[in-house]
């Protein structure tokens, strides 16, 4: 009440208040009426429910709810995955039986490792066993338990076998290895590459939109991952090296094919944290690796064993940033509350 | 099996936004306090469904014009709503769910069975409506259950028992479906040419057991235009699959044939 007493005062006049006044007297005079704005509210202007901007920007759908665990496993089991496969491989066309034998301890490691992420993910170890009620064809997840579960226990098998066959050269428990070895590779096929198709087919944008290229990219990243593991393992075989390039080669092309879409569903992949991952991860996945895997194939020996090495090293880091980039890119477009709503936004950027 | 199918027609032309539901739906489910926070979304201080909140109303408030009139509705809108699970026809989350914890009960609705589900929060990335979500403190899924206890014994959802406008109508979905025909034709014949039935039928939803009548655009409301079930990106997923597992053990047979024996 002062403080309004105060203004009115002569020596405190807000000449431009009170030239306002004079303003809305003149406008009343001269129309007969008088077109206002009325007053602003302080932390006006408040939120607004419309057809532009949706519920007040709150996101329609809920953010996946994995943490770490998760997109490790998606690493370590397309890893494993692919190591089964290149294992049997191996030793089908009988280059390479020391390579056969780790890949079976690789495969039996990841497999051992996957099923622990993705308890730390459940909370309890007695909630896997519920993946095991049923079998569902229609859930890509239960597809997924079920393949883990049979690579698990074919792994394992091939692995002990192998063992054993060291310690005891026992005919049968060798036989017994081969066919757990190939059942393994073929349980593994699936699992390098289903996770693709587990968060493709979600109503999550970013991911739904790659359903179709994800299960390959997903499939490449393991195979390049296996590759680099058991380079640095001290494999030296122009096979893996060959393997390495052709899934270099293929993650570059899906780096190019991500780059070049110019959609707000892709948005997440190129811009944010969750780009930034994404382009380094392609980066160490596809074009370094090729490159230092093409270098090595002009460079002397002993220096082509160190570029080698280090592709091996960039895939490896590569591939996981990867799973990384891929989750957190579902985070940020589950966040967008314009893609499910169907209201454009800003111009989708390049 | 034989029970008659159940629905919610949700007439957000009847609410008043008392937010009664809320209130009867955590308190008979039990559903845990999730805290308090001013949203400044209008009267809106829940935001969404959630693990803790299976009843929703939302409050759709519109842009005013000040100085033209103040609150005369030509220039301000503000409509109640009450959300909910939408109980789908083709439900993304009962899908989705690899343990089998998510059924279809005999009344229709989609339950999620607490004592099966094991938490792998597939059903989350799953419902295009983002009803369902995991609870941080025991990582399992919860959503609205449709009062499946309730109906067991013949009683009414506790929401709908509580609505004092009889906004939120349960009884035989086919019923349901016929009275909002009914409360269409009523609402027109009043001049309110906005309103309309929210029930996406044409999409591989194929429409939902909980519906709903509303003023203006659904979008508003938070509700997808074009919702889809996830299942069919299958088909293409796992083709890009069968590709995959083919470059990778071709490829690594032919690498392996074309290098030297060691």
């Amino acid at each position: 009440m002062s403080d309004s007493l105060q203004r009115t005062t002569p020596e405190h006049t807000d000449w431009a208040r009170e030239n306002r006044l004079f303003e809305i007297r003149r406008e009343a005079e001269e129309k007969g009426r008088v077109q206002a704005i009325g007053i602003r509210p302080p932390g006006a202007p408040f939120p607004v429910a419309s057809p532009e901007t949706g519920y007040y920007g709150i996101p329609l759908l809920k953010q996946p709810p994995w943490k770490w665990e998760i997109p490790s496993y998606f690493f370590v089991g397309g890893a494993a995955g692919a190591a089964a496969m290149i294992g049997a491989a191996a030793h089908w066309t009988g280059r390479d039986g020391e390579l056969a034998r780790d890949c079976r301890y690789v495969a039996a490691a990841g497999a051992i490792v996957s099923s622990a992420l993705l308890i730390s993910d459940l909370g309890r170890p007695a909630r896997f066993l519920a993946m095991l009620r049923v079998f569902k064809r229609q859930s890509p997840m239960s597809v997924g338990a079920w393949t883990l579960v049979a690579f698990g226990s074919f792994s394992g098998a091939a692995a002990l076998a192998e063992v054993f066959t060291q310690r005891f050269k026992s005919s049968s428990v060798r036989i017994a290895g081969n066919v757990a070895e190939a059942l393994t590779a073929l349980a593994g096929l699936p699992l390098s590459n289903y996770t693709g198709v587990l968060i493709g087919a979600s109503v999550i944008p970013v991911w739904n939109e790659n359903v179709q290229s994800l299960p390959v990219h997903f499939g490449m990243s393991g195979l390049n991952s296996a590759v680099g593991i058991l380079e640095l393992m001290g494999h030296e075989n122009r096979a893996l090296n060959t393997l390495g390039m052709g899934a270099a080669a293929i993650e570059s092309l899906e780096g190019l094919s991500i780059e070049s879409r110019r959609k707000p569903e892709m948005d997440p992949l190129k811009h944010g944290s969750s780009g930034l991952i994404t382009r380094l991860g392609g980066l160490l996945s596809g074009p370094v690796p090729l490159a230092l895997r093409v270098a090595a194939a002009f460079a002397g020996r002993d220096r082509a064993r160190k570029l080698r090495k280090v592709a091996a090293g960039c895939s490896v880091a590569g591939s996981m940033l990867t799973r990384i980039a891929w989750l957190r890119a579902g985070h940020a477009s589950a966040s967008n509350w314009r893609l499910p709503l169907q209201v454009e936004g800003p111009k989708a950027r390049t | 099996m034989s029970a008659t199918v159940t629905g919610f027609l949700t007439d957000s032309t009847l609410c008043i936004g008392c937010k009664a539901c809320e209130v009867a739906c955590k308190e008979w489910n039990e559903v845990a306090e999730d805290g308090l926070d001013w949203s400044g979304y209008s009267y809106d201080n829940t935001g969404a469904l959630g693990a803790s909140t299976w009843r929703h109303v939302k409050f759709v408030e519109g842009q005013p014009l000040p100085g033209l009139g103040g609150n005369a509705s030509e220039h301000f809108s503000w409509e109640f709503s009450s959300d909910v699970c939408k109980h789908c026809e083709v439900a993304g989350c009962l899908e989705a769910c690899p343990t089998g914890a998510i059924v279809r009960t005999e009344f229709g609705g989609v339950f999620v069975q607490p004592d099966v589900c094991n938490g792998c929060g597939y059903c989350v990335v799953s419902c295009p409506f983002g009803v369902v979500q995991r609870n941080q403190k025991d990582g399992r899924a919860f959503k609205c259950t449709f009062c499946y206890d309730r109906q067991k014994v013949g009683l009414k959802p506790a929401c709908a028992q509580a609505c004092p406008t009889e906004s939120i109508k349960f009884g035989p979905l086919e019923l349901l479906r016929v009275d909002a025909k009914e409360r269409m034709k009523q609402l027109k014949a009043r001049g309110m040419d906005d309103a309309q039935i929210y029930d996406p039928q044409d999409t591989s939803v194929d429409g939902l057991h909980a519906f709903f009548i509303l003023r203006g655009d659904p979008r508003q409301y938070n509700l997808p235009p074009q919702p889809e079930v996830p299942t069919i990106y299958q088909k293409a997923g796992w083709t890009g699959s069968a590709v995959a597992a083919g470059i990778l053990a071709i490829g690594s047979i032919l690498a392996f044939l074309g290098s030297a024996k060691r």
